[in-house]
């Protein structure tokens, strides 16, 4: 086990090398003039040019140059230095005060998939081809069929300003309850998902031979489920989960975006829209290690999980 | 095999009725959507105290599925039991309430499963999955179903069993698995022990130490045993008596001896005749020609009678009923003493 987390970890260096790379790649080849995007309109003086020029490094040109920024870039990215949006904000800042948002927003998804989600799932797979099955089979269809896109502003129409339930937007800073309607749209997805996986589990466990040795052990049916089935079930879910954990704490552009919520997502969003070079790279430079590390997280949680799985 | 933590417990149930356990006239049906699967058609058989009764057939004969009748322990629906008794110790189980046959289940009758390494729960240690049982049902402290573990552990040959015992069913070889669960069914000292088609999944040396084991136990123990097999080799050591099934009935039934010695069914015969013997080198193997029956079109008349050499015209008009050779031997076969007679076949 520790060989493999080290192995890993080794393989994450490189993973994060290579996106980071790329992002940076991407985002700064299609650019013009750096320094004129900088500074949008305004006229630009020679003063100017050549002090951004030294900052950062524009004199080098070519192949050569892109590299040598780029780990200009790293080196300061390993030092925690996040570096200036083009709007002169530190981006450190700025993901400082959006992750808080989006971690809340993220663990009220999470939770209403696991309460919902999880409980459900297991009692429409108990109960396979009845009506309660088919019920949630139909509605989580329809939860998958929509897209968010469409769900978050419908939600937000009808339970915020039509019947005026939820806060229709959250703003700055926003409380738990202002949180709880794009929690549910942004959870809802996750939870038709785990509902499905935990239902095709129970049902495909309680079909299982060792069911059945269970049972000839004279074990009463509820032992049977709750110890027996769910321990096994709840392996691919709990997997499933922990992914959608690493998902939703890198920020959901559109949920963020519709209720007006300044977290991870929306920040992003602002950055691609406004060609904020800088903004974008940091943000996913550190999204992407958010990445890494909540699968390594997965992978050793499936290990522990479910005790046939070693990493050697 | 000589000294044992384990001691039996020397009362078994003296049934009033003679038998310890006894099916009568059993008929279970599969309801699919494709239609009626007739699993099966009016199976009868016994077990005394002590005793072995070895049920022998091919695949989709239906002696599992009479086995986990017995145990309860069938899928209704799909199944469904439309006739017939089955008694343990003079009373009625078809007819008992769920939780008096959990009771049972285990406590009285417990089963052996052919594949020991889908049959144990992947997920909990072998010896978590031992003492459960005894937690569970016989209320045992952790401490002592530990201990209690690893006496069965003992029991059953698995050495170093006290370290074993944190280890999951995948980190045994397929043999010492199949102890694991014979050690689980044995952890309530049952009365009854149903071995599914034991020794199936595993290596031939290892399935006649397998084999050796269990007859060894049933015999310190004192259980009575029913041994599913198909394997007419595995029966002929360990077995009392043999009830021959084919497609949901029991065909044949006679003790050990007789039946090798002159069968008096054609499926038999043919069974017999399909084993490979050394002074038969380089001949070519015979074969039961033909395919098991579907089990939603049973022939008319006799079941086997498009596969059999002996079949004339009254084996498709009329179902054979039970005939009586003496010696407690029946067969389903309506030349039956011929059969027996003709040594050539």
């Amino acid at each position: 086990m520790f060989r493999f987390i080290v192995r890993r970890l080794l393989q994450m260096v490189l993973a994060f090398f290579g996106t980071t790379l790329i992002v940076y790649a991407l985002m700064f080849a299609g650019q013009g003039d750096p320094i004129q995007a900088l500074a949008g309109e305004r006229p630009v003086t020679a003063a100017q040019r050549a002090y951004l020029t030294e900052k950062y490094h524009l004199d080098a040109t070519g192949v050569g140059g892109f590299f040598y920024r780029y780990f200009d870039y790293i080196s300061n990215l390993l030092r925690g230095d996040l570096g200036e949006s083009l709007t002169g904000r530190s981006i450190g800042d700025i993901l400082a005060a959006a992750w808080p948002v989006t971690i809340r927003l993220a663990l009220i998804a999470i939770a209403v998939a696991v309460i919902f989600g999880v409980t459900a799932g297991v009692l429409a797979g108990i109960r396979r081809a009845s009506v309660f099955d088919n019920a949630t089979l139909l509605l989580t269809l329809l939860v998958l069929g929509i897209p968010t896109i469409v769900l978050a502003p419908l939600a937000q129409y009808f339970l915020g300003v039509k019947w005026q339930i939820f806060p229709p937007t959250a703003g700055a800073d926003p409380d738990f309850f202002a949180l709880l309607l794009p929690g549910i749209v942004l959870g809802s997805l996750s939870l038709a998902t785990a509902l499905r996986l935990t239902r095709t589990s129970v049902a495909e466990n309680l079909r299982a031979d060792y069911v059945r040795t269970a049972r000839s052990k004279g074990l009463p049916n509820r032992r049977v489920v709750s110890v027996h089935v769910l321990r096994n079930s709840l392996i691919p879910v709990i997997t499933f989960l922990g992914v959608e954990v690493g998902n939703l704490m890198s920020g959901a552009i559109i949920t963020e975006g519709v209720f007006n919520i300044p977290g991870v997502g929306f920040n992003l969003f602002r950055g691609i829209r406004t060609e904020d070079g800088p903004l974008v790279v940091g943000i996913v430079s550190v999204l992407v290690v958010v990445y890494l590390v909540s699968n390594l997280v997965v992978d050793v949680l499936y290990a522990v999980l479910d005790p046939r799985i070693r990493y050697e | 095999m000589s000294q044992h933590a384990v001691r039996p417990t020397p009362a078994s149930p003296t049934p009033p009725d003679g038998h310890l356990l006894e099916v009568r006239d059993l008929h279970i049906e599969f309801r699919t959507g494709e239609g009626v699967a007739k699993v099966i058609n009016g199976v009868s058989y016994h077990l005394d105290p002590g005793e072995t009764l070895a049920v022998l057939g091919e695949s989709g004969s239906g002696k599992s599925v009479t086995a986990q009748a017995i145990m309860g322990i069938l899928d209704t629906p799909p199944a469904h039991i439309s006739s017939g008794e089955i008694r343990y110790a003079g009373r009625d189980l078809l007819g008992l309430p769920e939780e008096q046959r959990r009771q049972i289940r285990g406590k009285e009758i417990a089963m052996i499963f052919q594949d020991a390494l889908s049959a144990l729960n992947p997920v909990f240690p072998v010896g978590w999955q031992i003492g459960e049982t005894l937690r569970q049902r016989l209320g045992m402290s952790r401490t002592d179903a530990r201990r209690r573990s690893v006496e069965l552990m003992d029991l059953v040959q698995i050495p170093a069993a006290a370290r074993r015992l944190g280890d999951y069913p995948h980190q045994f070889s397929g043999g010492m698995r199949q102890r694991v669960m014979i050690a689980m069914a044995l952890a309530m000292e049952p009365k009854v022990l149903i071995a599914d088609e034991p020794t199936t999944a595993l290596d031939v040396t290892v399935q006649a130490q397998i084999m050796d084991l269990l007859a060894d136990l049933r015999r310190d123990l004192d259980t009575a045993m029913i041994l599913i097999t198909h394997d007419l080799g595995v029966v002929a050591d360990v077995a009392d008596r043999i009830a021959v099934m084919y497609a949901g009935r029991i065909v044949e039934h006679a003790d050990v001896r007789s039946l090798y010695r002159a069968p008096a069914h054609p499926y038999t015969k043919g069974l017999l005749n399909s084993i490979p013997r050394l002074d038969q080198r380089g001949g070519k193997l015979s074969t039961i020609r033909g395919l098991p029956p579907n089990l939603m079109r049973i022939p008319s008349g006799c079941p086997f009678h498009p596969r059999c050499p002996y079949a004339q015209q009254v084996c498709v008009d009329v179902v054979p009923h039970d005939l009586v050779l003496g010696d407690g031997r029946t067969s389903a076969c309506h030349f039956a003493q011929e059969v027996r007679d003709d040594r050539a076949g």
